[in-house]
This record gives structure tokens, sequence and C-alpha cells, in this order.
């Protein structure tokens, strides 16, 4: 009998979600024997040629990591779609934007701008950039269109299940390939971790005090932490209330608050709103004044509590921004 | 069905959702009804308990689906029949304002007013005025812009379909998935 065949894909990421693939170490090698690896661009050479030549649904799984930018990573997350049983969204890009999605702050232009004319280094005196089609040795080549919205794989195609994490842990990795070669799969749309808050699996959760008055909020370069007490107890923004669990709090072990990676549970449907909701009900003050003073500790909301998930938030996006077709 | 937000004459009118603490506010809304106070037919009012309820994920929720502006109206401080629940509103409006101004959203489209039950004439004016000030911005339109935004996928998958497998590599078309398709959990 032919070994079902594992497809592994990149999209907006940074290669954090392949080395976990690699970080399963020798468990790996447990997987490659039992499974036909045929696309894995970051480690073996395939053409999209052979997956196009490929019969529909003939891949197992593929697992997507990456959030989508280019009409390119378009292209390719229908095709993989077209050709998988299963498609994942691997990590937190792809499951909810990562940090590719905070740039849905921002105008195409206004990246475009700063990338090829204003960052820091950059000599570009003809303000050249990237075009769709040019000519070059009497060849035309062809880029990938660069979008005007960041978005997660599930706003592209439809997708079966979610790994998340920035990046996923290998246990979990591990965990999802011994369900799917095993067949004992949870039910469609599932987010593969436990549905339940980090704060659970968090060793300092015998410190999370339970009444609260916040009045200041310190920045992790602020401030030297307890290595034992709960981060919120010492007045930092700790996105574990509103995270879910799995990742057998790495961050908050290492003395780190939560960021948030692993995205909400299932219970909550905008992760930013929710924490928003527990720290602010604990700020001390009860006037505007005081309490905007405590707030000052948090001067950029929207890169706090969505960090990795503006994209699969309520808004998506800063909502004023120019957008209208294709932008070219 | 009706659309709301099109006024008899087929011109946009604003669509604003309240959310009214049973306590206060909606009794002043009430009172406003029984008094004859005329106020503008804009507001769609929610009933909860408290101020404190206004869950930051229900106003987003409004907003992504068509909301144009969200009003909260709590008991007077010192009135909340929970003690502590208008001042828990207070300090996540503080926030969320700034949030929304950052993620573009103007600032009169959300509204935090303290109402006591006597003061019909009071929902009276902030609906109204907040009416006119919506109607000054215009439409919110997230909706609409979500179908904008996704346009750019919408056209690549027709121009798969449309040219097979010859410039792209892919052939079905993918629309994407309606992001309302989920509901809002609190
Ligand atoms: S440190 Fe963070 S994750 Fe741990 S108990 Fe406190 S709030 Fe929860
Ligand atoms: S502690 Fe939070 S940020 Fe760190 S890995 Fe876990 S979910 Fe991600
Ligand atoms: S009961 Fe009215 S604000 Fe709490």
């Amino acid at each position: 009998m032919s070994k079902p065949k594992v497809a592994f894909y990149w999209c907006a990421s940074c290669g954090g979600c392949e080395e976990t693939v690699v970080d399963l170490a020798e468990d790996i090698l447990g997987v490659v024997e039992k499974v036909d690896i045929v696309l894995w661009p970051v480690a073996m050479d395939f053409k999209y040629k052979d997956i196009e030549s490929m019969p529909d649904r003939s891949i197992v799984a593929t697992l997507l990591n990456g959030a989508i930018r280019t009409s390119e990573q378009e292209e390719m997350a229908v095709l993989l779609r077209r050709k998988s049983q299963y498609l994942i969204a691997y990590g937190a890009c792809a499951h909810l934007g990562g940090i590719p999605a905070l740039a849905n702050q921002f105008s195409r232009e206004q990246i475009l701008k700063f990338n090829y004319e204003d960052c820091p280094g950059m000599v570009n005196e003809r303000k050249t950039r990237p075009q769709l089609h040019f000519e070059e040795n009497g060849c035309s080549p062809h880029l990938p269109e660069f979008r005007n919205v960041v978005r997660t794989l599930d706003q592209v195609v439809d997708v079966d299940f979610y790994i998340p994490g920035c990046p996923p842990t290998p246990n979990l990795t591990k965990a999802a390939f011994d369900a799917l070669l095993s067949g004992k799969l949870p039910p469609k749309g599932s987010v593969l971790a436990p549905d339940s808050a980090l704060c659970d699996e968090c060793d300092r959760k015998k410190t999370k005090p339970s009444d609260i008055a916040f009045l200041e909020f310190k920045r992790p370069h602020q401030a030297l932490f307890d290595p034992e007490k709960c981060f919120l107890a010492q007045g930092v923004v700790c996105m574990g209330p509103a995270t879910r669990s799995g990742c057998g709090a790495v961050c908050t072990s290492g003395n780190m608050p939560c960021t948030g990676c692993f995205g909400p549970t299932s219970r909550v449907r905008d992760q930013g709103a929710k924490i928003l909701s527990s720290l602010c009900a604990n700020i001390g003050p009860r006037d505007e004044e005081g309490i905007n003073k405590v707030l000052e500790g948090i001067p950029d909301p929207v890169g706090t509590f969505y960090r990795y998930g503006l994209a699969k938030s309520l808004l998506r996006r800063k909502v004023n921004l120019p957008t209208s077709g294709n932008g070219h | 069905m009706t659309d709301p937000s099109k006024s008899p004459n087929g011109g946009w009118t604003p669509r604003i959702v309240a959310f009214f603490c049973n306590w206060c506010t909606y009794t002043a809304a009430d009172l406003a009804g029984v008094s004859r106070l005329k106020y503008s037919s804009n507001i769609r009012v929610i009933r909860l308990m408290c101020s404190g309820r206004v869950d930051p994920q229900f106003i987003l929720d409004a907003f992504s689906r068509g909301a144009d502006g969200v009003l909260i109206g709590g008991c007077h401080p010192n009135d909340c029949h929970y003690v502590e629940g208008n001042y828990k509103m207070l300090r996540r409006f503080q926030l969320l304002k700034r949030m929304l101004a950052d993620l573009g959203i103007e600032e009169q489209r959300l509204r935090l007013e303290w109402i006591s039950a006597a003061e019909g004439e009071k929902v009276k004016r902030v609906v109204n005025e907040m009416t006119t000030q919506i109607k000054a911005l215009g439409p919110l339109g997230m909706p609409e812009k979500f179908r904008d935004w996704d346009q750019e996928v919408i056209e690549l998958a027709h121009h798969v379909e449309k040219s097979g497998a010859a410039a792209c590599c892919c052939g079905s078309a993918a629309a994407p998935k309606d992001s309302k398709a989920e509901v809002a959990h609190v």
C-alpha cells in the first residue's frame, strides 16, 4: 500500500513554522517513515507543476503556514485546497493573520513607499518598484501581485483544521500527525489544541489575583519580573486569560508574559476586545483622568491585543484605508 | 424585508445600535416614549441589565454588521444597581475609543452617556445629537467594506476560472468564506 501523501507549504511567514517541523527531531523520522512528502519548498526540491498534475484530493493533508498577502499565495492556497483532503492552517499567521497582519494598519501604498523609498539605508533614486509585468532581455516575467489586505487562510479558501502558535509546538504538531494518520479527527473547523485559557496551564495561576485594581501597566522592558508571580499581579499585560492553552505556557515559564499567539478559545470571537474588557474592568481609578493615566501604560492597544490576530478580528483591518480593486 | 438603513425616500440614514441598562437608561427611553418626546428613529435599542454587561465584542460586532454608531447608556456614577458596572464600562470605553481611533473609526461613532430613569429628555437630546453627527460623517458601512476588500480575491478566482489552467495553476474558484458565518461568543 502506498504511503499517505503530505505537503508543507509557506506563504507570508518568517520560516519559524518550518523550524517546528524540523524540531520534531527524531519524531520526524517516524512521520517521514509513514508519509510521502510531495511538497516542501523549504527543504526539498519540487516543482509546482508536479502538484498541478496530481489528481484532486490525492494529498491526504497539506499543512500551510503563513498569512495570504500576494496573488501567488492565493493561487497556491486554491491549488493545494483542491489537491488535498485536509487543508490545515499551520501556525498563527495562517490561523489568525499573525505578525504579518499588523500590516493591516497601513495601506499598500504606505508599505511600498516605505520599503522602496523611505526606509533607512534605501538607495533608489529612480524610485523603482516591483512591476507585475516587465521586459528584460527579451523575456517578460510576471510577478505576483501585492494585495491590499493581509488575510488568514480561511479568508481565502475553506480550511479543515487549525494548528495554533507562533510557532506551533512540536507536541501539537506530532499530536496532529498522530490524529491524521490514525483517522481520529475532531469535527471540521477545530483548532487542534485544548479549548481552555492559557492560565489553566500556567504555573503562576496560584498567584493570579481574583480581585485586582491596576494602578499602572508596565511594559516588559520597564521592569524586572518576579519569576513566580502572575504577571497581572505585577501590573504587566498578560494575554493569558484571553488566549488558548496548549503551548505549555512556554513564555510565562520563561519569565515573559503571554502575547497571545495561540489565539482565543472557541467561546471568544475577538481576542483583543476580550482582553481589553477584562483588563479595563480591573483598573483602580473611577474617574476619566485617573483611568487614562493608568491606560498610558498601554500605548498601542492594537499592537498589544491583536499582535497575532488583527486579520481575524471583527474589524480585520484599519477601516478607512483605501482599497478598491487591485490598486494598479 | 425593508432595509432599515434606507429612509422612505431611498436615501441613506444612520443606523445606531444602543445598549441601554435596564435600570436607568432603558427606563428613560421608555419614559421618553410615554411622554411623546420625539427622538429620531435611527436607534435600535438593546436592553441589558447593566452597562457593565456591554462586552466590547458586542460593540465591534455591531460595527462589523453594519451599525454606523453605537450608543451606550448607563446609570450615573454611584447609581449603578450592581455598584461597579458603570465604572467598568467607563474604563473599557476609555481604551476602546482610543483603539477604535487607531483603527480608523471616528470618535463620534461611539458614545457613552449616563442617563437616569427620570431623564427622558436627555435620551431625546443625545439620540438626536448623535444622529445628526453621524449623518454628517456618512455611513461606516463595514459589510460593504468587507465586500470591497475581498473583491481582489474574488477577481483572482474569476480570472483563474476563465483562463483555466493556462495562466494560473489552479482551477476552482474560491469565494472568501463569509466572516460573518461565525457567531459572536462571549
Ligand atoms: S501569568 Fe498570565 S497566563 Fe499565567 S496565570 Fe497570570 S495571566 Fe494567566
Ligand atoms: S505563552 Fe502565549 S505567546 Fe507564548 S507560546 Fe504560549 S500562547 Fe504563544
Ligand atoms: S445597572 Fe445601570 S449601569 Fe449598572
